[in-house]
């Protein structure tokens, strides 16, 4: 006996969350969440992510819309009824039970023999590296430990679908890569189902198969992660999914997929993604910026920081200002220079104005 | 979880349809005389005589046949069984049936009586009923509660609060609860106020007993006596005003002044918690009364006449302004401590001098504290009922005319009913005002972040004279108290002061022969009656007042403002209001519990359930949400989450409201002289009347056993809370890591 997955999808159609009279948390939103896959719900704070997640526990009711689990309408049902289970963000382990008591917790709930719980929930805690822990009190573990018992409280009960709510904001900066990667190794090989809401881009680009980026209560993109870096669909993606210089330009012409882009007379060439000739937005990645001395636009080096792996650099010109970041320490550009800046040849992204 | 499993009947409707059906096919319908525990009913004629036979047996019968339709809310819920939660039809049924039986169970209670129909327009559409009936035993409780718990489940099944049984439950079943036992009593009482002598309701009977000049005469400014309205209103407010003081001196003492002996100051606030409230009025006698040590030794000293300067006005002042003073000081010495040390840092880095300081920052801000403590004190002193009728004298107030209005020789209880609506109303008002004071400013300086500041000390002016008051009224209330124990070992106080433990022996004795223990003091009976009605009053009143707590800080659904306030509103409702209307409203069927012990029960439920819910708010507030929704996520409902999470994480709280509970029932005095029988006689009443034959000996070791008792309860909890609270401690400051 291991622990299985039965993972299922989720689908949200036209799901509504108003609270009280005014406040719309989130505004319909459909949804689909294939099963097996890890998705990450971002977006700046107050965008309704962290509500679409607790709607899908059962923690909050829709307002209007259904919610599929698998092919069971769940949009009624309370949380306790529902096939999904929750690690919270304060983790939220029940400071009077033992670590063993924790994990068998909702297995008492679900019908197993009191042995049955006993070794499943010992199985969660060595899945999550804690074998031999169970019979601490959680005051007694450190956070990253804590965290782990609650991913194996929630996983021991082979939830249909696994909820983390901002699960490594409370861990420090080296814990958090190793928890992600364990969370997501995890997920990988039991096949499981996960909703996941965080708002550190980071983050959510390294853990996901796919990400809903969320704003104002709505959806503002959903992709891989390497669709969503490369190719935004708005300014507010591209800013949001890592960072980028968002440059006015104006296309002055489309030939086929291909557009021609001039900004401060300098001409570049990218694909079109169907944006007519006229004004437009380009957004360039830091790492994209070229910078050096032969034709190009013309800009000044304002500020230059050494950050060990790399060089970054504040330029500015007609065209406002960018950051941009290169490889080179050895060499360091000082403040005040001179330069010319061009664009790597993939990568700048052309945007709606 | 599979979709078999929501198709499975919900075992607690099981439970109910059951219980239901119990009710209504085994227990006894009405009361039973001699109680239901003693089981005599079994051997009296069960299960077909007519006082102790079920509901079917009764209709099988061809009596009360008022109860056959009965039958049809409780074989309705049978029918959806089988039938899916999410099914409307369930919902439906459930309400249909719930609503039905709960309904005709109140309407055919309140309609038909001991002399049949109660209403003249029944008895004129259906003609002389020829049957009565009495008040409802378990039988028909039982049913009633499970017409309420069906009704909940249906609603619940329509989606309200989450579709969430247990809460929906839970709010149906303490709305009910206070109905029956707050509201309803109340509404009676009002109605009193307007009955004539032969049954009537008439406007101008209210109005004369309204304006009765013995309730709102003027005459004491000009050498005659005022009315009681009057009286109580004065009294309460220089209560109010001098407690407020007097606790703003103690509380200024503990936290800025350089005072050594602080913790001894803090242990005053466990004195009105353990102290009979008229205990202190007796100790006033002893001191200063006719024969009283103090009087004594000034008339010996000037050669004067005693004089009985202390029965009135003068008297019940000091009384209550000792019994109260501790508690503005609990209030108060929050709020002092509350204020921000980095403000008054503040004011004084800006150049304000100490004094300044305190009266530019630190004393506005502790405005609200005081207003709250002021009217705090007012409503106490308009409850108090044991401090008038001790010290009294002449000097008639609204607690004890109602008294005397029932119990006396003039039993009007329309006038009784008129003067606990003037009584509700001043209380009410404070109430409503302490509400709206403290809803709209908030001085509040205390946040989560650490405040590294220290108070400063008070200005050299100010903290001479507040030290002073402080101490002398700390020696005076040390002196009240010696004397309580010194007079429970003199001989007869004043007359012959020779030591003897007579009265314990009196009170106390107990002989031991070969049956085993023989109580033969004269207080055990009430003593016992006391510690059993306390027991059992205590789990009920923590139980319901954490409930409630849970509802209000953990669940939010429509009506909640008002379903806390009306909880809240027990707390206003002084104890000889409560006591007259549950006489006037359960001496007669459907409720009649007047003589029982059930009646002291429930009286203690309502009257200390605000504590339990304060408690239960205070220590849930502190419990992060997120443990809750986590268990329900495991697949815990909420009565498991209820129970299994919140309730092992609140034992400090529990504890606490479990042994104030008891310790305030038996100390409580203003209803109970209403509610005690020759059967069930409490030890405050008992003590009262040994007061008022004059036998202050016997009344005094009594109140000082008592006073021992309860340090002890009290000396208990905070020994075994203490040690949890450790515990706890720990664990939070290692979670947080």
């Amino acid at each position: 006996m291991s622990i299985q997955s039965k993972a299922a999808p989720v689908r949200f159609e036209a799901v509504s969350k108003r609270f009280g009279k005014d406040v719309v948390a989130v505004d319909t939103i459909d949804l689909h969440v294939d099963a097996g896959k890890l998705v990450t719900l971002l977006g700046p704070s107050g965008c309704g992510k962290t509500t679409t997640l607790r709607m899908i526990a059962g923690l909050e009711m829709a307002s209007s819309g259904r919610i599929l689990i698998g092919d069971r309408d769940v949009t009624r049902l309370p949380a306790t009824d529902r096939d999904v289970s929750m690690v919270f963000q304060s983790y939220a382990l029940f400071p009077h039970m033992s670590v063993l008591e924790n994990v068998k917790y909702g297995l008492t709930f679900s019908g197993f023999a009191k042995d049955e719980a006993r070794s499943r929930a010992l199985k969660g805690l060595e899945l999550v590296g804690l074998k031999g822990f169970d019979a601490r009190l959680p005051s007694e573990l450190s956070g990253g430990q804590q965290q782990r018992v609650a991913v194996a409280r929630a996983l021991v009960l082979e939830p249909q679908v696994l909820l983390f709510d901002e699960p490594l904001s409370n861990l420090d900066a080296k814990l958090r890569r190793q928890v992600r990667e364990d969370i997501r190794a995890i997920q990988q090989d039991l096949g499981l189902t996960v909703v996941y809401v965080t708002h550190d881009q980071e983050e959510a680009l390294a853990v996901s198969d796919e990400i809903v980026v969320m704003r104002n209560a709505g959806i503002a993109q959903i992709g891989t992660p390497r669709q969503l870096y490369d190719a935004p669909n708005d300014r507010f993606v591209a800013d949001f999914i890592g960072e980028a210089n968002l440059l006015a330009c104006e296309i002055t012409e489309v030939q086929g997929d291909t557009a021609t882009v001039r900004i401060d007379g300098h001409l570049h060439q990218l694909p079109a993604r169907g944006l007519p000739p006229g004004k437009a937005t380009l957004a360039v990645r830091p790492s994209r910026i070229r910078i050096g001395t032969g034709s190009g636009i013309a800009a000044t080096v304002a500020k230059a920081t050494y950050v060990g792996v790399r060089m970054e650099y504040t330029l500015t010109g007609a065209f406002g200002q960018v950051f941009a970041v290169q490889d080179d320490v050895d060499d360091p550009l000082k403040p005040g220079t001179d330069v010319t800046m061009t664009f790597a040849q993939k990568g700048p992204v052309l945007l709606p104005e | 979880m599979t979709d078999d499993t929501s198709k499975k009947t919900p075992p607690v409707l099981i439970f109910w349809i059951i219980a239901g059906w119990v009710g209504y096919c085994l227990l006894p319908w009405y009361m039973v005389e001699d109680g239901l525990w003693s089981f005599r009913w079994v051997l009296d004629g069960y299960p077909f005589d007519e006082d102790v036979a079920p509901g079917l047996f009764l209709i099988a019968q061809g009596e009360k046949l008022w109860l056959a339709p009965l039958l049809i809310p409780l074989t309705l819920p049978l029918l959806v069984l089988r039938c899916p939660k999410s099914d409307p039809l369930y919902a439906k049924v459930l309400i249909l049936a719930g609503a039905l039986g709960f309904g005709w169970l109140i309407a055919q209670g309140f309609s038909i009586g001991i002399r049949g129909f109660n209403f003249d327009w029944l008895k004129s559409a259906f003609g002389d009923l020829g049957d009565r009936q009495f008040g409802m035993g378990y039988g028909a409780m039982i049913c009633a509660a499970s017409f309420l718990f069906l009704l909940t489940q249906g609603i619940a099944a329509r989606g309200a609060i989450n579709g969430d049984v247990f809460v929906v439950s839970a709010v149906g079943g303490v709305i009910t609860i206070v109905t029956a036992f707050v509201f309803f009593p109340i509404a009676k009482m009002l109605f009193a106020a307007f009955v004539t002598e032969d049954g009537a309701y008439s406007l101008s009977v209210f109005a004369s007993k309204f304006f009765d000049d013995r309730l709102w005469g003027l005459g004491c400014f000009w050498g005659a006596r005022c009315g009681a309205a009057w009286n109580s209103l004065i009294l309460a407010i220089l209560v109010g005003i001098i407690t407020t003081v007097l606790g703003l001196a103690f509380a200024l003492v503990v936290t800025r002044s350089g005072f050594r002996y602080k913790r001894a100051l803090r242990a005053l606030t466990v004195l009105p918690i353990i102290t009979p409230p008229f205990v202190i009025g007796l100790a006033l006698i002893l001191l200063f009364g006719l024969s009283g040590t103090v009087t004594q030794f000034f008339a010996d000293l000037f050669g004067t006449q005693p004089t009985r300067w202390l029965y009135g006005m003068p008297g019940v002042l000091i009384a209550q302004t000792l019994a109260f003073t501790p508690i503005a000081f609990l209030v108060l010495i929050g709020v002092v401590e509350g204020v921000s040390p980095s403000m008054e840092e503040a004011a004084q880095t800006l150049r304000a001098n100490r004094w300044q300081t305190f009266r530019t920052v630190s004393l506005p801000l502790m405005r609200p504290g005081l207003a709250n403590a002021f009217l705090l004190g007012f409503i106490e002193s308009m409850a108090d009922f044991g401090n008038p009728l001790v010290l009294g004298g002449n000097f008639d107030v609204l607690s004890t005319e109602i008294f005397f209005a029932i119990v006396g020789a003039q039993y009007d209880q329309g006038r009784a009913a008129v003067l606990a609506m003037v009584l509700l109303f001043f209380t009410l008002s404070a109430f409503y005002a302490q509400r709206v004071w403290l809803g709209r400013k908030s001085y509040t300086t205390v946040t989560g972040k650490g405040d590294a500041g220290v108070h400063p000390l008070m200005p050299v002016g100010l903290s001479m004279p507040v030290l002073l008051v402080a101490l002398g009224w700390a020696l005076f209330t040390i002196v009240v108290y010696a004397m309580i124990i010194y007079g429970s070992v003199v001989e007869l106080w004043g007359v012959n002061n020779t030591l003897t433990f007579k009265h314990y022996v009196t009170a106390f004795s107990v002989r031991i022969e070969a049956e085993g223990i023989r109580w033969t003091g004269a207080a055990w009976d009430s003593f016992w009656t006391t510690i059993t009605i306390a027991a059992l009053a205590a789990p009920l009143t923590a139980a319901v007042g954490l409930v409630t707590a849970y509802l209000l800080t953990r669940q939010s659904f429509a009506g909640k403002n008002a379903f806390e306030f009306g909880t809240m509103l027990s707390f206003a409702i002084p104890g000889t209001v409560i006591g007259v209307s549950y006489i006037l409203a359960f001496n007669v069927p459907p409720i009649e519990i007047t003589g029982t012990g059930v009646i002291l029960v429930i009286s203690f439920i309502f009257r200390n359930m605000p504590v339990g819910v304060r408690a239960g708010i205070a220590s849930m507030s502190q419990l992060d949400k997120s443990l809750d929704e986590s268990s329900l996520t495991l697949g815990a409902n909420s009565w498991q989450t209820f129970r299994r999470v919140i309730l092992p994480l609140l034992r400090p709280a529990i504890l606490a409201a479990l042994v104030y509970s008891f310790v305030r029932a038996m100390t409580a005095i203003s209803a109970v002289i209403f509610l005690v029988s020759a059967e069930y006689d409490m030890a405050t009443s008992y003590i009262i009347g040994r007061v008022e034959n004059n036998d202050y000996g016997l009344a005094i070791a009594y109140s000082t056993t008592l006073i021992f008792v309860m340090l002890s309860v009290v000396a208990f909890m905070q020994f075994v809370v203490g040690r949890t609270q450790i515990g706890r401690r720990m664990s939070q400051s290692r979670t947080n890591v």
